[in-house]
């Protein structure tokens, strides 16, 4: 025990697609024993979205799913048929992770409230579009919908034309980070008290927790931010800029003489530029400093502001990312072999601990995989009790 | 008094801008103890700004536009991420500087800092030097790319990493070049993973008391957040192209407009079933009958033509309205909501989100609250950000025992420090980067 961070806690995870799922994977990445309680049938929803091989759907191959669930062992239950079956499991667990429309565990009669009467001192996360309570407690969500709720999409695009979500499915992913944050801090307090406790995360208010300074500026002197492209309208210049042979974000850093002098532009050091207030000009600074930027090529530009000190940037697209140099003299990206999706690359760890690093012991379980392993095994069940739990359906 | 989910822990907080301070957020709403130790050059809150009214968003960030006497502790892009937190000068690149820094590593949890890697070194108080005053401690390393690999030294800010992992790339509408996320999000998801860092390796410490090092590399902690379009380009050697707010697999999903100036709803349309409720709460138009829409397919290929259509319909509303007819539906709907409406928000409001706190220099003002609930250990915002060298007292006096006179000495010998530099001396954010203070 104790190879890892977390290992030794218990986790059952009854979540599904991204948000409960990139919790649980960065509690099992880290070392605790995740079990992922799936549908019987169908399982997470999450093995029906891709991205597939060829774009064929198959509840294996998943790249997603299979990023998502590494680490996790994987049985199935009906929870409605086998409710019985899962409160013996809550009995030993240290944490509940679920993400259900808001009430679905209690309608099963397995609320907070019920499994800590079996269990005082377990943490129960669930993680909603809205949370468990408030007005809108039933209102549908998907990720786009947390975006906009939770004042992030109104921020993000150009003044005149819509507002814009963020790629792929960011507030689902806010969600399953503030679930993980959220569930160490409760065990934290039941390391020194014994006390569980019900964690409840809302996508819209993991959104709304990281507009910058957006809030505080309103309050402060009444100014609703907008959409300003892609500068930041805190700092100038910071911006994504054309060159060469594709695009860099360029920005200024600590030392403006250095700037102009890296960019060859000594217009720059007017004072009226050379001022904090530049912000009011910034059409003008980033005029006068591309056309050196056109004569240039990323990797160029980028290797030469570093080396002033500059915080320059690659705006890189997948296939560059996946080649660039840092990732690998790092190790990021992990080859991990799948029995039906085959050996892939998949990124690896988040960050790095000096005595218990991320590890992957196992790929994402192939549906019911290890329900041998925990009925017989971890609950005793005969295989009898097993057969007809099968023929009824339950698993 | 209020149970805290972190009463206890004591963590230092020598982080600037926004990765680290939101991490340090964190742990300081659930009840821990953090301090931050600043200096003239470096505090995370900018330096000294003349009285005056600088006008658009960044004089928007000081209360009433006015950067008023003291103007680093009126910064609201400082004031909001460090409630909850005190905050002691301490000039490192001095030895006096350094011993006492060390005395302070002696009674507390954790050290937090994202510098780029090279600067602890120089200060001499990198892991192995911080690991032999106290064997039990957390060090949490923040930087852009690590603490080795050929850009170790590279120097990063959180727009520079949401464009080395592809999300710049990603974001923005398909017909126009890369975007910015309107927030610094890279920041706020490398505070969250950071957060989760400590906490496990506290958890390890708890059972055998043992400490580690944490090295967080923002681009690493932010690029499984790419996961499905790095997964697609490993399965299937497929480059994603920039969608805007479309969806591969459900249609319509989009964003329309609505009546009203700069006024829309947020809508994703996952099944068939769904189309329908739309189609129902939309009055069956006609052209939604066509055979065209009825199908995901369909309803892909056509995208340009049913998004026009939706939005002709939506145009007539206001968002909220819309939203609420449309939910009573069962569509998955949402208004896209601008800062004044978040937070008058009618369910954040009743859920109690949004929290006031008062500071002395910045008056009275509302900010995002903590970000998720607990039941037996709530957290709340408790304390304002602190003013530059505010809690100097406490932490020398109290905590390392100091006596009066040899905290006078501190500031008389430069250890620490009455204000900031002057803005124009540095950048608008206090860089990572420097090694001076």
């Amino acid at each position: 025990m104790s190879d890892q961070a977390l290992s030794g806690i218990l986790v059952l995870d009854l979540s599904e697609n991204i948000s409960g799922p990139y919790c649980t994977k960065l509690l099992a990445d880290y070392g605790a024993e995740v079990i992922k309680i799936e549908r019987p049938g169908g399982g997470d929803i999450g093995r029906s979205i891709g991205p597939f091989p060829q774009d064929e759907p198959h509840q294996e191959r998943s790249g997603l799913f299979l990023l998502l669930n590494t680490n996790k062992k994987g049985i199935t239950l009906d929870l409605e048929r086998g409710t019985h079956i899962f409160k013996r499991l809550v009995k030993e667990a240290d944490v509940v992770v679920e993400n259900f429309a808001p009430g679905a565990m209690s309608d099963m009669g397995l609320g907070y409230q019920a499994l800590a009467e079996i269990n005082p001192s377990l943490i129960m996360t669930s993680i909603s579009y809205f949370g468990q309570w408030g007005p809108y407690r039933d209102y549908r969500g998907a990720d786009i919908v947390a975006q906009a709720m939770g004042g992030l999409m109104g921020l993000t695009g150009e003044a005149e034309r819509e507002p814009l979500k963020l790629p792929g499915s960011q507030a689902e992913f806010q969600g399953g980070l503030n679930g993980a944050v959220a569930t160490l801090c409760a065990l934290y307090f039941r390391d020194q008290t014994g006390q569980g406790q019900h964690i409840d995360i809302s996508l819209q208010e993991a959104v709304a927790s990281i507009l910058e300074s957006a809030v505080s500026i309103y309050s402060y002197s009444d100014l609703i931010r907008g959409r300003t492209g892609p500068r930041n309208p805190l700092q100038c210049p910071s911006t994504a800029m054309r060159c060469r042979d594709g695009w860099v974000h360029v920005q200024a850093g600590a030392n403006w003489d250095h700037f102009a002098t890296f960019l060859h532009t000594p217009q720059l050091m007017e004072p009226r530029l050379a001022s904090i207030l530049r912000y009011h000009y910034a059409d003008e600074v980033e005029r006068l400093i591309q056309p050196w930027l056109e004569g240039h090529e990323v990797e160029e530009i980028f290797s030469s502001a570093q080396e002033w000190r500059i915080p320059f940037a690659k705006v890189l697209d997948i296939d560059e990312l996946m080649e660039d140099p840092q990732y690998e003299s790092r190790g990021f990206f992990v080859e991990i072999e799948h029995p039906l999706a085959g050996r892939l690359p998949y990124p690896g760890a988040p960050f790095r601990m000096s005595q218990t690093p991320w590890q992957v012991v196992r790929p994402a379980p192939l549906l019911g995989e290890h329900n041998d392993e925990v009925y017989l095994g971890r609950l005793g069940l005969s295989k009898e009790e097993m057969a007809r739990l099968r023929e009824g359906g339950v698993i | 008094m209020e149970r805290q989910a972190l009463r206890g822990l004591r963590v230092i907080d020598l982080s600037q801008v926004f990765a680290g301070p939101y991490a340090t957020k964190l742990l300081g709403d659930m009840g821990a103890e953090v301090i931050r130790v600043e200096c003239a050059a470096r505090s995370g809150r900018g330096g000294v700004l003349p009285r005056m009214r600088p006008g658009g968003v960044f004089g928007s960030s000081f209360p009433h536009g006015d950067t008023g006497e003291r103007s680093y502790n009126r910064f609201a892009y400082y004031n909001e991420v460090n409630r909850n937190k005190l905050a002691i000068t301490l000039d490192l690149s001095k030895p006096l500087g350094v011993e006492i820094f060390k005395k302070l590593v002696k009674i507390s949890d954790a050290v937090v800092e994202n510098f780029t890697p090279r600067v602890m070194e120089n200060f001499g108080l990198d892991y192995p030097a911080l690991n032999k005053v106290n064997p039990q401690l957390i060090m949490l390393s923040m930087s852009g790319y690590g603490g080795d690999g050929p850009y170790r030294d590279h120097v990063a800010y959180g727009e520079g990493i949401e464009a080395m992992v592809g999300l710049s790339h990603l974001a923005g509408y398909p017909d126009d070049g890369p975007l910015r996320p309107g927030v610094a999000y890279a920041d706020a998801t490398s505070g969250l993973h950071a957060t989760f860092a400590l906490l496990a390796a506290l958890r390890y410490r708890r059972l055998t008391g043992k400490g580690q090092h944490i090295d967080l590399s923002m681009r690493e902690a932010v690029t499984p957040l790419l996961g499905e379009f790095i997964m697609d380009y490993a399965i299937n050697h497929r480059v994603a192209k920039r969608m805007g707010n479309r969806h591969p697999s459900m249609a319509p999903h989009g964003c329309y407009r609505c009546r009203g100036d700069d006024s829309w709803v947020a809508i994703a349309v996952s099944c068939d079933e769904e189309w329908r409720s739309l189609r129902n709460a939309m009055g069956n138009p006609p052209w939604a009958g066509e055979e065209r829409f009825a199908t995901l397919g369909g309803r892909l290929e056509n995208l340009e033509e049913l998004d026009r259509l939706i939005e002709g319909w939506t145009s007539q509303y206001d968002h909220r309205q819309l939203m609420e007819a449309l939910q009573r539906a069962g569509v998955r709907v949402g208004a896209v909501l601008n800062v004044a409406e978040l937070v008058q928000d009618p369910h954040l409001g009743q859920r109690g989100f949004f929290e006031q706190l008062t500071h002395p220099e910045a008056g009275t003002h509302l900010y995002p609250g903590v970000s998720w609930k607990m039941s037996a250990t709530p957290g709340s915002l408790r304390l304002p950000a602190p003013r530059f060298g505010e809690h100097n007292q406490y932490v020398f006096g109290e905590l390392l025992g100091m006596s009066e006179g040899q905290i006078l000495k501190l500031a008389e010998e430069g250890i620490t420090a009455s204000e900031p530099l002057r803005w124009e001396d540095f950048s608008p954010l206090d860089q990572g980067e420097e090694d001076r203070c």
